[in-house]
């Protein structure tokens, strides 16, 4: 596998609302991404994980270009994607495309399936109208959908025949990079796993690289090479997938490993049961030092004082913390 | 063991639809003892939620209707009760949790006020016994300055505080049973986990009884005692979690616990396929007269097609649906 870099983020911060705050002086600034660096090798599936408010969705609209960047860089290959503007971001997001959660509300109700899968085409001048027809045909085939539902309207499709359609809309342009918000989280568990099989089928057949959003830490694990854990719009562990689930360093993933129900009752017996308490801190008043202070079990008062590097502990293995090794 | 606390016997419920009659419960029962959680696992559509509101007497009528069956909470039948007899039950001897915390709580009263409605309801209690009952019900929930919170609106609550909040208002009246219709489904993993200690300490505490209703086996694996399987509204497979989960009879829950993703800490480092259940569910108004998941069944034999399996013991209180089953435990 080569190891090129589809995907660079520099110091992506995206921060919602600011100086509109009615009282001069008191800001209202969300602070829904601040200060990620990661990179995708070309071929390879990036995940990131975290609960809800935790910014996963607002990186994976910035990286499409769907919400204003305040700060930092996206570099797609070799173009800086975060300085494009007008034309030429609409020529070049032929180049990465996203698969959205709801797979009911991503598809227009009134266009016919093979003019959803077309309409990128359409609207980026790929082919003759000849070719298009024929590649329109040829994403079905890869999808798992029958050549005659190319007619056949959204609504007559089921929940995972249409994150199928979402997929090969998203596959149309062959884009360099595809982004995943949570593709599996609206379907079925059955559903759920044919889907992700598909997805790993196609990033075989076609050297896709993805980005991986999710909540689920099981999808995640099996999907993904590379997992970035969020926690309040920053990135508190990143490391590949092995190194990540064997021997997670900081408190918060392992908090959110503990809390996931298991099936394998000598796991469950043997885990130490110990819970967050209380919800995470606002991200417009954010605490001083570590973000994570308030519901850490192991805080120290350095932790609420200054806030800590994401720096490389072993191979690759990078997290946030005063206190792991 | 004395009688079970609720028993729900061969219940029948009909929709009738524009394509047709749509069996969505068919011949379901089950048993849940005091103290005991029930949890009833299965993918949308196969009747679950139904279960729990032909229980608490909401189906919606029309276009549906209980068919035939029983439900007999302690010895007394609940269907064909009045709405008035229903009402009394309802919120005081059955409490419920329904899945969406945020529309299910009514946002022009205070969360303090809505649980306390029940209790002066009930209880034929004061205003002001009711609200003291409303703050320790919060406070028995977790939540932080129980005082304060009483007073706030939904929209001031979190996603978990909410949830929290409904499991006080259906624990108000100290109900005898539990319906917890996916509680967590709406939650972060870690709130979740919150919530079911929170369910588990309560259950020891008043000794309740749970049904919980939810599509996650992970969840089942941690909170219930027994477990019912559905799918195309019959239970497929019954019995004692353990059993179920370590070895399941039927090919249908085979599949639910092996294609999810599960979570390890020795990752493979070659990533193995999922089982996949190939297929959808099928229209509950064309099941023709075999067993309901042969279409999609790797077991599948002749006979699947032409006969319905009916819930037969395996081994000690493990029930399953399936012919092929049935041949396995006869050789």
């Amino acid at each position: 596998m080569t190891q090129d870099i589809a995907l660079t983020v520099e110091n992506l911060k995206v921060y919602f609302g600011g100086k509109r705050g009615l009282l001069p002086g008191r800001s209202n600034t969300v602070h829904a991404v601040d200060g990620l660096s990661f990179e995708i090798p070309a071929g390879t599936t990036f995940g990131i994980v975290g609960e809800s408010g935790s910014g996963k969705s607002t990186t994976a609209l910035a990286i499409m270009r769907l919400v204003h960047i305040t700060e930092g860089n996206v570099t797609l290959k070799n173009t800086t994607i975060s300085a494009l503007e007008g034309e030429e971001l609409r020529a070049a997001r032929s180049r990465f495309q996203i698969v959205f959660q709801d797979p009911y509300s991503s598809l227009d109700p009134r266009k016919r399936a093979r003019s959803i899968v077309r309409e990128p085409l359409d609207l980026m001048n790929i082919g003759t109208k000849a070719d298009r027809n024929a590649h329109v045909a040829e994403l079905f085939r890869q999808v798992g959908l029958r050549p005659e539902q190319q007619a056949l309207f959204p609504h007559q499709f089921s929940g995972g025949q249409r994150q199928r359609l979402g997929l090969a809309r998203a596959l149309s342009t062959r884009p360099e990079l595809i982004v995943c918000d949570e593709p599996v989280s609206a379907l079925d568990v059955a559903i759920q796993a044919q889907i992700l099989n598909l997805m790993c089928d196609l990033q075989k057949e076609l050297g896709l690289t993805y980005l991986f959003i999710s909540h689920d830490l099981g999808v995640i694990q099996h999907i993904c090479d590379t997992v970035a854990v969020m926690y309040l719009g920053e990135i508190v562990e990143l490391a590949d997938r092995q190194s990540l689930f064997a021997n997670p360093r900081h408190p918060y993933t392992k908090a959110l490993l503990n809390a996931v129900p298991s099936v394998n009752s000598s796991q469950r017996s043997s885990k130490g049961r110990t819970r967050l308490k209380g919800d995470p801190p606002s991200p417009i008043n954010l605490p001083k030092g570590c973000r994570f202070a308030s519901r850490c079990p192991q805080a120290e008062p350095q932790c609420s004082q200054f806030s800590p590097p994401l720096s490389e502990r072993t191979n690759g293995h990078k997290v946030a913390c005063f206190l792991a090794q | 063991m004395s009688k079970p606390l609720l028993q729900v016997k061969n219940l029948v419920v009909d929709f009738q639809t524009r394509a047709g009659n749509a069996r969505v419960l068919d011949h379901v029962s089950l048993n849940v003892n005091e103290g005991e959680i029930l949890g009833i696992v299965g993918e949308s559509g196969c009747g679950k939620s139904m279960t729990a509101l032909s229980i608490m007497g909401l189906i919606p009528s029309p276009p549906g209707q209980i068919t035939s069956g029983s439900i007999k909470l302690a010895g007394q039948e609940l269907i064909g009760l009045d709405i008035d007899s229903l009402c009394k039950i309802r919120g005081k001897e059955i409490g419920m949790i329904f899945q969406e915390p945020m529309t299910s709580l009514n946002p022009v009263f205070t969360v303090g006020e809505q649980i306390a409605e029940s209790v002066r309801l009930h209880e034929n209690a004061s205003a002001k016994a009711a609200h003291a009952r409303a703050i320790d019900m919060l406070k028995a929930v977790d939540i932080p300055e129980p005082e304060t919170r009483a007073r706030a609106y939904p929209h001031q609550l979190s996603g978990g505080m909410r949830q929290r909040v409904m499991i006080a208002m259906a624990l108000a009246c100290r109900p005898r049973v539990l319906i917890a219709d996916e509680p967590t489904t709406a939650l972060d993993t870690t709130v979740q986990a919150q919530i079911f200690d929170l369910l588990k300490d309560l259950q020891d505490e008043m000794g309740t009884a749970i049904i919980m209703i939810t599509h996650d086996m992970g969840a089942i694996a941690e909170l219930a005692d027994t477990v019912a399987v559905m799918y195309a509204g019959r239970i497929v497979e019954m019995g004692q979690v353990n059993t179920v989960l370590s070895h399941p009879e039927h090919p249908y829950a085979k599949g639910l616990i092996a294609c999810v993703p599960h979570l390890s800490n020795m990752p493979n480092p070659v990533r193995e396929r999922l089982t996949e259940i190939t297929g959808v569910v099928p229209a509950l108004t064309d099941l023709g007269k075999g067993c309901a998941f042969a279409p999609r069944c790797n077991a599948v034999l002749d006979h699947c097609y032409q006969d319905k399996p009916d819930l037969t013991a395996t081994q000690n209180n493990h029930l399953a649906a399936c012919w092929a089953a049935d041949m396995q435990s006869v050789k």
